[in-house]
């Protein structure tokens, strides 16, 4: 999808004066947190999975050829079929071809974040195919026009009442009068217009969640069913996938389900986790007749080896965003592209470029909620950090941010000179408050004071007040 | 650029990244070793409990989240509990099923004389499916089904109502039990065409967070639990 990364203080600014987004995001603490924090304490090995989660993953990722190797040749055994693809191009052509091949008009879609990063519901509609997406949140924002603000509720930073409004204006053929002053009709109608789509539709793509190298299986789990029907009615399955979705064994993804749904939206389980291999079986009453992988690099074989490596763990439950007191105060959309919260701002840099995505890994407190959550043990802030650094070193920071941080290197190596210039700065800041003890306004510093105030330094400064108690005591 | 090429493109890449060839005999070892071996990793305790015990908290957590549950003294049992459900919660005599031994040579006639039944795979009119569970994982309250000739997967999500059989003694501890008795019916390293994990009815929270059942799947997810050894024992299909 376009890209707005670069636009997020713009981005967060307008989030932050949006009152009806404000009204949503209220539900994001509310619904996630406590449910996350009570299914872990439900269950007493939590923390002991978290180690072995990691552990899975790491030695995926280090014999990532190896495994992608046994992975394809069991779904070629089991009748499937799969395409490589280096880019979101490469992958998009591959889709039409295959849809086109089957002569569909009408593809159903479950949720799929991969399908957003490489746009795919333009490029079906510029084939003239029509793409639904069928899980709810992604059903509204695709009404919308929008693109997903949480990689997991895409449709979080919307009230009731939007959504309330879009469904009377996308199903016009429905009664005008008809009541839907609740959650639950809205869910129902929705439930009714896309039984339609599922029925019609020729070809079903869903993302995977994982994919199983011991028995070419491709994993989905979700919570409303809608993965499923896109899958078993129609006559081919697609399944558009990255590469670092890999596990070795069935064992392994046991573990990792036992923290997804957990972190997620502290579920024990999700309501349907679907083992998908191969197409159907000669004497199977359903279920599609071709099963086909995409298996899409989009930039991730780029990030092997570099610090960046342990991101490609992320199991995308989505628990650094709901967490996170930069998203849950401006929501996904400042975000600018598919991923968000602490996750999307390390993934971004990563995969669509530092220039294009600079301003993301600045947005965090540092307060290290994100890496306390994470499943997988991602050090999410020690590689925001990085990405810092990177910035730094490319000269990819606002000018005044850069000299001002070499002004202060250079006195910081030169002690006698920092002393100076902070007992200076500290007798201007107290001449300037004339006694109050906060200053709603500082020359130089407008940036910081437009915000919040400025307060006023107690006594002498640090260095001074060391030294005074060393001679004194 | 054809498959085959981008196929060896992605792959020359990874190996680049992690500095390796992908010849190197120890990481062929490693890799061959793990998925011969398919070790478990750690298992949480909660669903290691004998039968007794392992049922009831099957059925709590089945319960938990918002399934309902009933439970037969044998299979002679089941069409009478599953016409009295039909009736309970109001719903048209009418149900579709699969040609499971367990499911289709029930006494239905002498059980549920006033219950009309369809075999085969769910249509979209379908408001009632009966569906065998090939397994139960008490940990979580998650049913296992298998697709197969006998079993189509419709009937899992297309109905209103699903109602699943499920015989006691397939209610395991843990989902590593439900894959060792995957592989020792399909053989290893193979699966059936799909496994649905089920653990409660159709949800979303996609409006404002709040839980609504029945998004796109079943609304009311009810389950039969047959306590005692059933006859005849299924053909296929099934572990």
């Amino acid at each position: 999808m376009e890209t707005r990364s670069s636009e997020f203080k713009e981005n967060a600014t307008r989030a932050l004066h949006d009152a009806e987004l404000q009204r949503a995001l209220e539900n994001v603490p509310r619904g996630f947190i406590q449910r996350r924090l009570a299914a872990r304490d439900r269950l007493p090995e939590f923390e002991a999975l978290r180690d072995e989660a990691r552990a899975i993953k790491d030695h995926t990722l280090a014999h990532l050829d190896l495994y992608l190797e046994r992975y394809e040749a069991k779904v070629r055994a089991s009748g499937g079929h799969v395409h490589f693809a280096a880019d979101g191009a490469e992958a998009k052509r591959i889709v039409i071809e295959i849809a086109r091949r089957l002569g569909a008009r009408s593809v159903t879609k479950g949720k799929s974040m991969v399908g957003e990063e490489i746009e795919l519901n333009e490029a079906l509609s510029a084939a003239g195919i029509q793409p639904v997406e069928t899980d709810l949140g992604e059903y509204i924002i695709q009404l919308r026009g929008e693109h997903p603000s949480h990689i997991i509720a895409p449709a979080v930073h919307l009230t009731r009442d939007q959504v309330e409004a879009d469904f009377r204006a996308a199903h016009a053929h429905l009664p005008r009068e008809r009541n839907l002053d609740e959650a639950a009709k809205l869910v129902h109608e929705a439930r009714l217009v896309l039984r339609e789509k599922f029925i019609g539709a020729d070809l079903g793509i869903t993302g995977a969640n994982f994919l199983v190298a011991e028995t070419g299986t491709s994993i989905i789990v979700t919570n409303e069913g809608n993965g499923d029907l896109t899958q078993i009615l129609p006559k081919a399955h697609l399944v558009l996938t990255t590469i670092d979705k890999l596990v070795p064994t069935l064992e392994d993804v046991a573990t990792l389900l036992r923290l997804l749904a957990r972190s997620a939206t502290g579920q024990d389980m999700s309501c349907y986790t679907t083992f998908s291999t191969g197409p159907r079986r000669p004497d199977d009453p359903d279920g599609p007749e071709e099963y086909h992988v995409i298996l899409l690099d989009n930039g991730r074989s780029a990030i092997l080896g570099t610090p960046f490596q342990p991101m490609l763990r992320c199991i995308r439950c989505g628990a650094c965003l709901n967490h996170c007191p930069v998203y849950q105060a401006v929501g996904g959309h400042a975000y600018g592209w598919v991923y968000q919260g602490p996750m999307g701002a390390v993934l971004t840099p990563s995969l669509i470029g530092l220039d294009k995505a600079g301003q993301l890994p600045n947005a965090s407190t540092f307060c290290g909620r994100c890496e306390e959550v994470c499943p997988m043990k991602i050090p999410l802030p020690g590689m925001m950090r990085h990405w810092r650094e990177r910035e730094f070193e490319r000269h990819l920071q606002p000018a005044a941010a850069r000299y001002g941080l070499k002004l202060w290197a250079f006195l910081a190596e030169r002690p006698a000179l920092y002393r100076l210039a902070t007992r200076l700065g500290n007798r201007a800041l107290r001449l300037w408050s004339r006694g109050r003890p906060r200053m709603s306004m500082v020359p130089l510093a407008g940036g910081w004071t437009r915000f919040r105030d400025f307060p006023t330094p107690e006594g002498a400064t640090f260095m001074d007040q060391w030294q005074g108690r060393r001679s004194n005591g | 650029m054809a498959d085959r090429d981008h196929r060896s493109v992605l792959f020359s890449r990874i190996r680049q990244g992690l500095g390796v060839s992908g010849d190197e005999p120890a990481r062929r070892r490693a890799v061959d070793e793990r998925v011969s071996r398919h070790s478990r990793n750690l298992v949480p305790r909660r669903g290691q409990l004998e039968r007794s015990a392992r049922i009831a908290l099957f059925r709590t957590m089945a319960e938990g989240v918002h399934a309902t549950v009933a439970e037969a003294e044998g299979p002679a049992e089941i069409p009478a509990l599953i016409a009295a459900y039909l009736r309970q919660q109001n719903l048209p005599s009418r149900v579709r099923h699969g040609d499971d031994p367990l499911l289709s040579e029930l006494p239905w006639r002498e059980g549920a004389p006033a219950v009309e039944r369809r075999s085969g795979r769910a249509e979209p009119a379908d408001e009632v499916s009966v569906s065998r569970a090939a397994a139960g994982v008490a940990e979580s309250g998650t049913l296992i089904l298998l697709s197969g000739p006998d079993n189509p997967t419709t009937l899992n999500f297309l109905p209103e109502t699903h109602i699943a059989v499920i015989k006691g003694d397939d209610i395991v501890a843990s989902y590593e039990d439900v894959f060792d008795r995957i592989r020792s019916a399909y053989g290893t390293g193979r699966m059936p065409r799909t496994l649905n994990m089920i653990t409660g009815p159709s949800r979303t929270a996609d409006i404002e967070q709040r839980l609504e059942l029945g998004a796109h799947g079943p609304k009311r997810l009810h389950i039969i639990i047959v306590n005692s050894s059933p006859e005849p024992q299924p053909t296929g299909g099934h572990p």
